[in-house]
């Protein structure tokens, strides 16, 4: 009689379904996972230590760069924790800004979502049709703030500049035709809010063609039913949030319940989902993604009509005009003081969370009054998401593991941080 | 908000009574501060206690206030030679300072803190608790494990990075540093740029460990401006 022993499978961490760099130790028995066991911090760059030996304003780069396919809402946290020190904040023009594209980067994020967990069960398309919108949300926030990724727009006390009046265009070249170059900048014609207004009426149909290559699918819905159920208790017990939370049927949603920007001007729905499965995860996601859209349209509507300041003026941790500077001697002192040492918190600590496209994200602050934060703890939803995959994945097959890393949105700049 | 948060603020003083250290609002959020004996059951009250019911730990952090209120760039007293310059040599002596620096008095006082971040999703509340570790060259905090179970990777990090010990925690591995990584990389004693830089040696063909080539340097200096408490800011009207 041989001597029947689990099987110990690694998973990762270059492996293409481990989005990133996941090393996942597996134990199995035979095709069924006995216990999972991450190995994290492949990609720790120690972006809280980091942060402790700048001045505030020079990390909010590094917050792009923690989730790096949800970036403005990153920045948004960091930002609001330290508005909040401060006790400052910013014009009623520039929430509606952040607002705006908060929901253009939960956009981005499920996008990218949908595309790679499409992706890792096996529906190739949808990654494809999921990159082309991102295309052009990308182009948003390229033009808003000159990257199409790290955007580092957010500021405490607002954004760094206004919404621009025109979009950049397209040029013929030896790899485009005139032709193809005005197909390209038919959209772009005129300001930011026209092009992303033409976006938010063409996305609704963009979701409605995910549905069907998705929603009824038969083996979408094979590999995604049943698989992950995570009851309401566990979700709170293991400290979920986002749509990981809804998803379970709690509605738990801070643009709603702790609203921040202008989250309570606007009119937006929370889905919540009922079984807990990956399924209803998914529900849930594309649900946000129209709700999403419908705030855009809101933001935009309110945006066209009120011009205004994007920053808050006067206050020590916003630089002068530029106008200013070459007139006035405090202005000009202030500025070097802003670009050689910052500015200072006033001694005390505080949490600011934000509704991030994955869940929760808050930055906890300690100050002792310095230039530099004390301290600086992120607290990113896929942290703990990823904590309950031992949970999630207990008892399922070997191919669910995917499934379920892919239903967790696990990106590993903001785990490792 | 305000007058809900001292609700809450009483209600755990009544709740708890001899239990904490102290409770105090401040920004709209409540903190309280508990000794480490009674870690647990705080915790356990906060969590089962039906008007509070924080059933979900969203967060928790080691802190280490080794270094606190300490500035690179001292602003507030000038000396005969002016005011401090934020530049140093490499062992740390200062150039400009002509009398010779004070020996700095050893960190008297608990170093390490550990704080958590509750939430309860029926009441819509927030609250921090801290605590202290007793021993600050062997900091130990029970492990709130058995409470919420998210706290499982969150003290694995906490140990991972600070050092903090917590007894009764399953399974206290490290968990973002490499593995064989010595020393906690976030406590305030442990430089910047860390102490072993990795390379591929060509000649014993591996990867080789070995001490840091560059020096420390501080391109901003750390200061404290006591005039900088945010000043009032009207918001124009447009």
């Amino acid at each position: 009689m041989p001597e029947i022993r689990n099987f110990t499978l690694n998973f990762g961490p270059a492996h293409p379904a481990a989005h990133g760099v996941l090393r996942l130790v597996l134990e199995m028995d035979g095709e069924v996972i006995v216990r999972a066991d991450p190995h994290i911090g492949l990609l720790h760059r120690g972006t809280e230590k980091l942060a402790e030996s700048k001045p505030y304003n020079q990390s909010i780069g590094y917050m792009d760069r923690l989730d790096y396919v949800s970036m403005m809402c990153n920045e948004h946290g960091y930002v609001l924790a330290i508005e909040k020190l401060l006790g400052i904040t910013a014009p009623e023009r520039a929430l509606y800004i952040r607002t705006m594209f908060d929901e253009v980067t939960r956009i981005l994020n499920h996008l990218l979502w949908i595309g790679a967990h499409a992706l890792d069960v096996g529906a190739m398309t949808m990654f494809l049709y999921a990159f082309r919108e991102r295309e052009d949300l990308m182009d948003a926030y390229e033009a808003v703030s000159g990257a199409r990724l790290h955007a580092t727009y957010y500021r405490p006390g607002g954004v760094y500049r206004d919404l621009p009046d025109f979009m950049p265009q397209f040029e013929t070249s030896r790899f485009r035709t005139e032709k193809e170059a005005k197909r390209l900048n038919a959209n772009r014609g005129g300001s930011l809010l026209d092009f992303l207004e033409d976006f938010t009426n063409r996305f609704p149909g963009y979701v409605d063609e995910y549905e069907t290559l998705l929603t009824d699918n038969r083996i979408w819905k094979q590999r995604l039913v049943g698989i992950g159920v995570v009851s309401p208790e566990r979700a709170l017990q293991m400290g979920f949030s986002g749509p990981m939370l809804r998803g379970s049927g709690i509605e738990w949603d801070l643009r709603k319940k702790q609203p921040y920007a202008a989250y309570d001007k606007v009119d937006f729905d929370i889905p919540v989902g009922v079984q807990g499965d990956s399924y209803d995860r998914y529900l849930v996601r594309i649900e946000e993604m129209r709700q999403s859209n419908r705030i855009i349209k809101q933001c935009i509507n309110w945006l066209r009509h009120n011009p205004g300041a994007v920053m808050l003026e006067g206050a020590k941790s916003s630089p002068p005009k530029r106008t200013d500077m070459k007139q006035d001697m405090e202005s000009l002192i202030q500025h070097f003081k802003l670009a050689t040492e910052g500015y200072c918190l006033p001694e005390g600590e505080a949490y600011a969370a934000v509704e991030h496209p994955k869940g929760e994200f808050g930055c906890y602050i300690v100050s002792d009054g310095a230039n530099k934060p004390y301290r600086l703890k992120i607290r990113a939803p896929g942290f703990a998401h990823l904590s309950g995959i031992d949970e999630m994945a207990k008892g399922h097959m070997l191919a669910d593991v995917v499934a379920i890393i892919g239903t967790q949105d696990i990106v590993f700049g903001e785990i490792d941080r | 908000m305000d007058m809900k948060l001292e609700f809450i603020k009483d209600y755990v003083q009544g709740g708890l009574a001899d239990k904490l250290l102290s409770a105090k609002c401040a920004l709209d959020e409540l903190t309280l501060e508990v000794p480490a004996e009674h870690w647990l059951e705080v915790a356990r009250f906060l969590r089962h206690d039906e008007v509070l019911g924080f059933t979900q730990l969203i967060d928790l952090c080691g802190v280490d206030y080794l270094t606190y209120g300490d500035v690179e760039w001292d602003v507030t007293t000038a000396s005969r030679s002016g005011f401090s310059r934020a530049v140093s040599g490499g062992n740390g002596a200062d150039p400009f300072d002509f009398e010779g620096q004070e020996e700095k008095p050893a960190f008297d006082g608990k170093r390490f803190a550990v704080v958590i971040h509750l939430l309860s999703v029926a009441h819509n509340i927030r609250i921090r608790v801290r605590t202290w570790c007793e021993d600050n060259d062997f900091p130990v905090v029970p492990s709130l494990v058995e409470i919420w179970s998210s706290t499982n990777w969150y003290e694995r990090e906490a140990f991972d990075m600070f050092g903090i010990m917590f007894s009764g925690h399953p399974d206290l591995r490290r968990i973002l540093t490499d593995y064989g990584f010595v020393g906690h990389p976030f406590r305030k004693d442990f430089p910047l740029i860390g102490h072993v830089e990795m390379r591929y040696d060509a000649e014993q063909k591996r990867v080789i460990y070995e001490p840091v080539s560059i020096e420390p340097r501080v391109l901003v200096p750390r200061t404290i401006r006591a005039d900088q408490r945010s000043p009032a800011v009207e918001e124009h009207d447009d």
